[in-house]
């Protein structure tokens, strides 16, 4: 039951994969690969109780939180071009954020 | 006792992985950036809370129990707030999204 649940969860890996090569947009391959990320966290998880070692949780959690961080980095580099936050006094017009 | 916990944990993760493999079907065949994210959430939340609860009874209390009790915490407060993250972002960006009826979009304010 356990190689079951790790077929399906590597089945929907590929998939999430095939998106994230195919994708038209930037924003399909985030999409894609955060999926990718929360299933990896998944297959860890399964194959631990697979193998009879349910240590491997640690590392999906360590997993789950880069996951994360890597998502919301990326997005802000995309939003913004840049990781940094943006300082600049107020009243002076901003003209490298596209902001509406 | 034992084999109806066994037989719910089967259950559940079977449901699991039914839910993420219709929800990849769905990344992949959905028309549209908006409508393939209703599908990557639904991966990322409910099959993810259904393969960690079947893997929950199956553990037994202990440790390993709170570990995975921790992990799914993280996912469904972490998925869809980068979902939510993602689907502004990619509106900020002026990604339309795919209209029935384009003529729609320009009458609202």
């Amino acid at each position: 039951m356990f190689i079951a649940t790790c077929l399906a969860i590597m089945v929907v890996m590929v998939l999430a994969m095939v998106r994230a090569l195919v994708g038209p947009t930037v924003y399909d391959r985030i999409l894609a690969v955060n999926m990718f990320g929360t299933k990896t966290v998944l297959l860890i998880a399964v194959l631990g109780f697979l193998g009879g070692r349910p240590d491997f949780l640690d590392i999906a959690l360590v997993y789950a939180l880069i996951n994360f961080i890597s998502v919301i980095a990326v997005l802000r580099f995309f939003e913004y071009g840049r990781f940094r936050f943006i300082t600049v006094p107020p009243g002076v017009p901003r003209n490298d954020v596209a902001d509406d | 006792m034992t084999n109806w916990i066994d037989l719910f944990s089967w259950v559940l993760l079977m449901g699991g992985s039914f839910v993420g493999i219709s929800g990849g079907i769905g990344l992949l065949r959905f028309p549209d950036f908006y409508t393939r994210m209703h599908a990557a959430g639904v991966t990322d939340t409910l099959c993810a809370a259904l393969i960690l609860l079947g893997l929950m009874l199956q553990a037994g209390w202990g440790l390993v129990l709170l570990k995975l009790f921790v992990i799914l915490a993280l996912l469904l407060l972490t998925s869809p707030t980068a979902t939510h993250a993602l689907g502004r972002a990619a509106l900020h960006s002026r990604l339309q999204p795919l209209l029935d009826n384009p003529e729609e979009l320009s009458s609202k304010p």
